[in-house]
């Protein structure tokens, strides 16, 4: 197909267009037995027109997701330690770590060490087991708020919350982010030794995090212990965080 | 092509020519399936791993007490490391669909399966969260519904921050999600909307990679039309998705492929395009395709007509929603550069992938239809000759080619004249040797139109033995009046 070379200097210029030439017509034109006027077309979803398209589609997305499921690569590098105090995690992949990282330190509530996997739920967390205020209001209106981002609803208790979610939102009754309050209080101390020698216990809580206890104070913090999302984990980095100093936040 | 991902060298296990066979076969029976409306069905959404390709890939299938046995070390193991292993080689394992029938049947496995996914051991979480991919990729629904377990957390973990891991979930969701429509049913209440919508403002490509992929899966379904997609519109998705297509050094074309994907099944379904067009919907494909046709002059790239097929479809498919009065606000309707764009579009389609000619010339109609100014573009930019090159390719693209040529010639006479002289005429006396009924008519209504508003080409017409061309076609029942029609026109005026 041969195109005007000016053809691409007109696309690198200013929008816009010529005037139109003058529209007349002729009542003849679209008389019997013609059949012909201009119109735009529609096609929905199935139709037979958007055959090829699709067929190319979805020879692309077969290759994409047959190397999703290929066995990762991972940046091996010499075996390393999480600096978070109190977290012995040993590894030998950055990819690992980060992932380690995100999840078990990324969002943690600085007065009882759990985790949570998101900042919605954290969030939630720290008003609901260690904000005083939010018990008081609580004996007088909704307070407990669905778990389920973009859902508006809030209850009276939890047990009120847990029943909407399993029924409206289809949720599992035994959802591991929303167990009740207990009166236990942080982790229990002494707990900061090998982590691989305490099996997981179905009945414990999932997220808990057992490292040095955090230094309760009576002041009420009006902040949490978060990573922003935006932290990068350099991938050149050989070694993590050496930090020397105490986490601060603690 | 554009993802690390993809630029990964894959071992051949086998040559060239054996890979061109796979792919025409693929091709096949991609087509077959969309014959039959199954294109969604994830069976043909992974390529299968020949058998000769040994390797970590290739295990036998478990049996049902390895995997109980791995289960259990994986959940009450002492050492780390072996607990780790147990689930690698259970996730080994489930490559195999028999081993993956084996687990679902197996009484609490998805259980065991779904506490190391919310457990606080992140390898371990990881590991699970591959197994569960692995299962994602079967076949049968039953294995997908088996996984119903484990999509609240999925879910949930979309809104952490670990990208690797969020990327896994949201593939294996789009793979839950193509499998069983009681999966999407259960997803849907859970919250899947509002978590997409929340994890679309990840700053990683991979992620919105993977969202893009989980979300076009999700809008394809059948029941996306009534269940998904109003909801989609509601949330702020939409408006996100826009924002992440915007031209620039910004755009990430993987990322873009996979949203105009996601906007074209939005569009085709016609639920509420014009919400789409008060977000700009219009003007942003609109500069997105100016782009694209910019970008193939630059590069060689093979894998532009990915992205500029659904964009194609989406304007096409908009411009007919477009309220007549709405047209002057629309600047994209005013700038002829998105012709000059198409036509270099088609050029570049020629070349590469000719089968995606006749959706290119779909927005030529579309755009041409109603509009004498870019009718006029048509005209002052020279490419009614380039428009009739394309002819001889197929039955399709020449009654395209002429269905716009008659959008031109039906404004009148300040366009017919810029029509003739030129070469027009001799095409279409070359078409008039044709025998396809629905090209040969649609020559007919473009002769007429030529000859009412340019008498001086009905002339030359007849010197040139135009009567006699026609003649061949009064048989044709379909043919036989507007023959007449034309013969009478050249000769009366």
């Amino acid at each position: 197909m041969l195109l005007p070379p000016a053809l691409q200097a007109r696309l690198a210029g200013a929008p816009g267009a010529a005037e139109p030439l003058p529209v007349q017509r002729d009542s003849a034109a679209g008389a019997a037995p013609f059949l012909f006027s201009p119109r735009p077309v529609r096609f929905p979803r199935d139709h037979q027109f958007f055959e090829d398209g699709d067929v190319q589609r979805h020879l692309f997305l077969q290759e994409v997701l047959t190397q999703v499921a290929e066995e990762p690569e991972k940046s091996r590098v010499p075996e390393f330690t999480c600096q978070v105090a109190g977290c012995c995690q040993v590894f030998v992949a950055l990819e690992d770590y980060q992932h380690h990282y995100h999840m078990l330190h990324g969002n943690t509530c600085s007065f009882c060490n759990r985790a949570f996997p998101s900042g919605h739920l954290l969030d939630i967390h720290i008003l609901e087991w260690h904000d005083s205020l939010f018990q008081i209001l609580a004996q007088r209106q909704d307070m407990y708020q669905c778990l389920v981002e973009g859902c508006p609803e809030k209850f009276k208790t939890s047990q009120d919350r847990k029943d909407h979610m399993v029924k409206l939102h289809l949720y599992p009754a035994d959802f591991r982010f929303d167990k009740p309050k207990t009166n236990r209080g942080p982790s229990s101390p002494g707990a900061a030794v090998e982590l691989s020698a305490r099996p997981l216990r179905d009945d414990e809580e999932a997220m808990e995090v057992c490292s040095e206890p955090a230094m309760l104070t009576p002041c009420r913090r009006t902040y949490s212990h978060r990573i922003p999302s935006t932290i990068c984990f350099g991938q050149g980095a050989s070694r993590g965080f050496k930090r020397t100093r105490k986490n601060k936040h603690q | 092509m554009w993802s690390s991902r993809l630029g990964r060298p894959r071992p051949l296990a086998c040559g060239v020519e054996e890979l061109r066979r796979r792919r025409r076969e693929r091709e096949a029976a991609l087509r077959k399936a969309r014959r039959e409306q199954q294109l969604v069905s994830k069976r043909l959404l992974r390529e299968d791993v020949p058998e000769e390709a040994a390797g970590e890939g290739a295990d036998a299938p478990l049996g049902e007490a390895e995997v109980q046995q791995f289960l259990r070390l994986a959940q009450r193991g002492t050492d780390e490391k072996e607990r780790e292993k147990a689930l690698v080689s259970l996730r080994r394992g489930l490559q195999h669909p028999d081993t993956q029938q084996t687990f679902i049947r197996l009484e609490g496995s998805m259980r065991i399966l779904v506490g190391l996914l919310t457990s606080n051991r992140a390898l371990l979480q990881l590991e699970a969260a591959r197994c569960l991919h692995e299962l994602s990729h079967s076949e049968q629904s039953a294995v997908a519904e088996a996984c119903l377990p484990a999509t609240s957390y999925l879910l949930t973990y979309l809104s952490g921050h670990s990208s690797d891991f969020i990327e896994l979930c949201l593939y294996t969701l789009g793979n839950l999600i193509v499998e069983s429509e009681a999966v999407r049913k259960q997803l849907v209440p859970q919250g899947i909307i509002p978590a997409l919508a929340a994890c679309i403002q990840s700053p990683h490509v991979a992620v919105l990679e993977a969202l893009g992929y989980a979300l076009s899966q999700l809008l394809q379904a059948k029941e996306a039309p009534e269940k998904i997609i109003p909801s989609f519109l509601d949330s702020t998705l939409p408006q996100h998705m826009l924002q992440l297509m915007q031209p620039g050094p910004k755009l990430n074309p993987g990322v873009a492929v996979e949203f105009a994907w996601c906007l074209h099944y939005i569009i085709c379904s016609q639920v509420n395009n014009a919400l789409l067009i008060t977000h700009g919907a219009l003007s942003t494909l609109g500069l997105l395709l100016l782009d694209l046709a910019g970008a193939v002059q630059r590069t060689d790239d093979a894998g532009l007509e990915l992205l500029v097929c659904p964009v194609l479809r989406c304007l096409s498919n908009l411009l007919t929603e477009v309220p007549v009065e709405a047209v002057g606000g629309q600047m994209l309707l005013r700038d002829e550069r998105i012709v000059a764009a198409l036509f270099i579009l088609l050029e570049f389609f020629l070349q590469k992938q000719p089968s995606l000619l006749p959706e290119g010339l779909w927005l030529l109609n579309n755009l041409t239809a109603n509009s004498p100014t870019f009718c006029t573009s048509l005209l002052s930019l020279d490419l009614i000759e380039p428009l009739l090159q394309l002819l001889p390719l197929s039955n399709a693209v020449s009654v395209m080619v002429l269905t716009v040529l008659c959008n031109v010639a039906e404004k009148g006479p300040a366009y017919c004249q810029r029509l003739w002289p030129g070469p027009l005429l001799s095409c279409l006396l070359n078409i008039l040797a044709l025998s396809d009924t629905e090209v040969v008519g649609q020559s007919l209504e473009l002769l007429q139109l030529l000859f009412l508003y340019q008498p001086e080409a009905a002339q030359a017409f007849l010197q040139q033995s135009g009567l006699q061309a026609l003649e061949r076609h009064l048989e044709e029942i379909q043919l036989r009046d507007r023959v007449h029609a034309v013969q009478h026109t050249a000769l009366h005026g």
